[in-house]
């Protein structure tokens, strides 16, 4: 961003932007703007989720789901939110005022901060920050802080109960998620989300590549790259789960047992904004997976050089193309997550830190020495690279499927019924 | 990068102005009559009794010693990982994948040593209990 600043600052005030006295006010303009749009983008995006949940969570369970407020009652998120918002804020006389107030502002904050490297398309990300991946494991520790605090300073014993549980559990699931964004590092050899998406592009025309080689194919994907980086997603997937306090991890929340975890004292505002960021980080969540594994923006066919060369109509084209991309896939994921969520049944404490430091944590150590091992055998040779990305990926596409259909046909063979797809 | 740097600040700014402004603004539209029924503490109807803050089960504590571990190991990784594809174009990647080998090794060792002792267990079981005899079932 600082890049297209400049180039900004020295077309419109035809100065030099390295001297000029005003060039670090428009930088703050700029990042301000871009602040504000994306903190709102995601509060909005979580408000979208909320209502997209009950829709599908509906579906899934044979019911219509909220349909009263707008079309296919779309817009109950924002009815929810003029509600949150003006119910009575309630602080509980023997809590500790202070911390009870801060503690939505610390897990906003870890929200918010994400968005500093999250990129979104070639071009769009609010900043190309190197330390990026590092850099997003780091700020959004602060949650747990937020959440830590939230039920400390409640001075209820189910706050208190889900605080201890919650910061157990992302703290522990810290540990695979971080080892297995070290995969992706090692073979892209870069913490920048952008350039580790760039990484992604596969063999590039300069190169001797042609059109099925560059770009965003599945093969060229990170996930596909060696069995060590496919075995990663699953585990950084599941810890990021786990991080984000979703279902079946959501212990902290656990309704049946602790009513409703580290946010039982909370009202209104201050409520809402737990519940903005938990929805919230199902987006940051997907788009990390997205960007480390899955290929981020990249377009298949479209080298590097197409999209950074671009200029005029094609160039805004070219940079849709790879917005709608990386949107996709990140919607997809999210849509996984939400799924996922009304599918399994949350699983006991004692089976998520087993999960968690008995099985997670070595497989993401053996996948490290593996990747290890990987890039030293076949960082030099692209080609052999390109002939294992596209085996993995037909065979991951294709294993799914056929075991899909299997399992379809043998259950209307079985039933003597037939595919109906009225009730669609 | 200063530049990056004033980001982060500014996005953290504008995370708690978000919060901040709609509390504020929410403030002259909320209703406000707190009673002393309404401001107690939520205990399933009950009255609530005693502090929440109580002596607590040393089992977190141990789950967060284990994790600064692996976090510092996390960090100190991090950076070896960043270099090593860099390292293995240049010709030394050996000499890198026996550095992060040893380091990981040693590290696998600390968490085989603290699943031996029973750490990771979330019920520790000081005592193997008795067999039960076929009988008694």
């Amino acid at each position: 961003m600082q890049h297209a600043l400049d180039t900004f600052i020295s077309n419109q005030f035809h100065v030099d932007a390295a001297t000029w006295a005003w060039t670090q006010v428009i930088y703050a303009i700029a990042i301000g703007l871009a602040a504000f749009a994306l903190v709102n983008f995601g509060a909005i995006l979580a408000g979208i989720f909320s209502w997209a949940e009950r829709r599908i969570a509906a579906r899934m369970q044979s019911r219509i789901g909220p349909n009263r407020v707008g079309p296919g009652g779309f817009l109950q998120w924002f009815a929810d939110a003029v509600k949150l918002m003006l119910k009575e804020d309630l602080i509980p006389t023997q809590s500790d005022s202070i911390l009870y107030r801060m503690a939505p502002y610390f897990v906003m904050v870890g929200f918010s901060c994400t968005f500093v490297v999250l990129p979104f398309s070639h071009a769009i990300a609010a900043t190309t920050m190197d330390l990026g991946l590092f850099y997003i494991i780091a700020i959004t520790a602060l949650i747990v802080v937020g959440v830590l605090l939230s039920g400390w300073a409640s001075n209820s014993k189910w706050s208190l109960f889900g605080a201890m549980r919650a910061a157990a559990q992302i703290v522990s699931y810290e540990i695979p998620g971080g080892m297995a964004l070290m995969v992706p590092l090692l073979i892209s050899g870069t913490l920048s989300m952008q350039e580790m998406i760039r990484m992604q592009g596969g063999i590039q025309p300069e190169a001797g590549g042609n059109f099925l080689t560059a770009g965003g194919w599945p093969w060229n994907w990170n996930i596909f790259h060696d069995p060590a980086a496919f075995v990663c997603f699953f585990i950084y997937f599941t810890a990021a789960l786990a991080e984000g306090n979703r279902a079946p991890f959501d212990l902290a929340e656990a309704e049946s047992e602790i009513v409703a975890g580290y946010n039982t004292e909370y009202s209104g505002f201050r409520f809402s904004v737990f519940f903005l960021v938990e929805w919230g980080n199902v987006w940051v969540m997907s788009a990390i997976a997205c960007t480390a594994f899955l290929g981020g923006w990249q377009v298949p066919g479209i080298s590097l050089a197409a999209l950074d060369n671009a200029t005029g109509l094609s160039s805004i084209g070219l940079e849709l193309l790879s917005l709608s991309f990386f949107v996709v896939k990140t919607l997809s994921l999210c849509f996984v997550v939400i799924w996922l969520r009304w599918t399994l049944p949350r699983i006991r404490v004692d089976s998520m830190m087993s999960l968690c430091w008995k099985y997670l944590v070595p497989a993401a150590f053996a996948s490290i020495i593996f990747e290890t091992v990987w890039v030293l055998a076949f960082a030099r040779s692209p080609s052999f690279q390109l002939f294992f990305g596209v085996i993995m990926s037909i065979a991951a596409g294709a294993v799914p499927l056929w075991l899909f259909a299997k399992r379809t046909f043998d259950n209307i063979r079985d039933t003597g019924d037939r595919v109906d797809l009225t009730n669609w | 990068m200063p530049f990056h740097f004033v980001s982060i600040l500014i996005f953290a700014v504008t995370g708690i102005g978000f919060v901040l402004a709609t509390l504020t603004i929410m403030k002259f539209l909320r209703p406000n009559y707190p009673t002393e029924m309404k401001s107690a503490i939520y205990e399933c109807g009950e009255k609530p009794f005693g502090d929440a803050r109580f002596n607590f089960n040393p089992r977190f504590y141990l789950v967060a010693l284990v994790f600064v571990i692996f976090e510092v190991e996390i960090a100190f990784m991090f950076p070896v990982a960043l270099v090593f594809r860099k390292w293995v174009l240049g010709g030394n990647g050996v000499l890198a994948f026996w550095e992060i080998f040893v380091f990981a090794i040693i590290l696998i060792v600390g968490l085989a040593y603290v699943w031996v002792m029973g750490d990771l267990d979330w019920i520790k079981t000081l005592a193997k209990e008795p067999p039960r005899s076929a009988k008694q079932e």
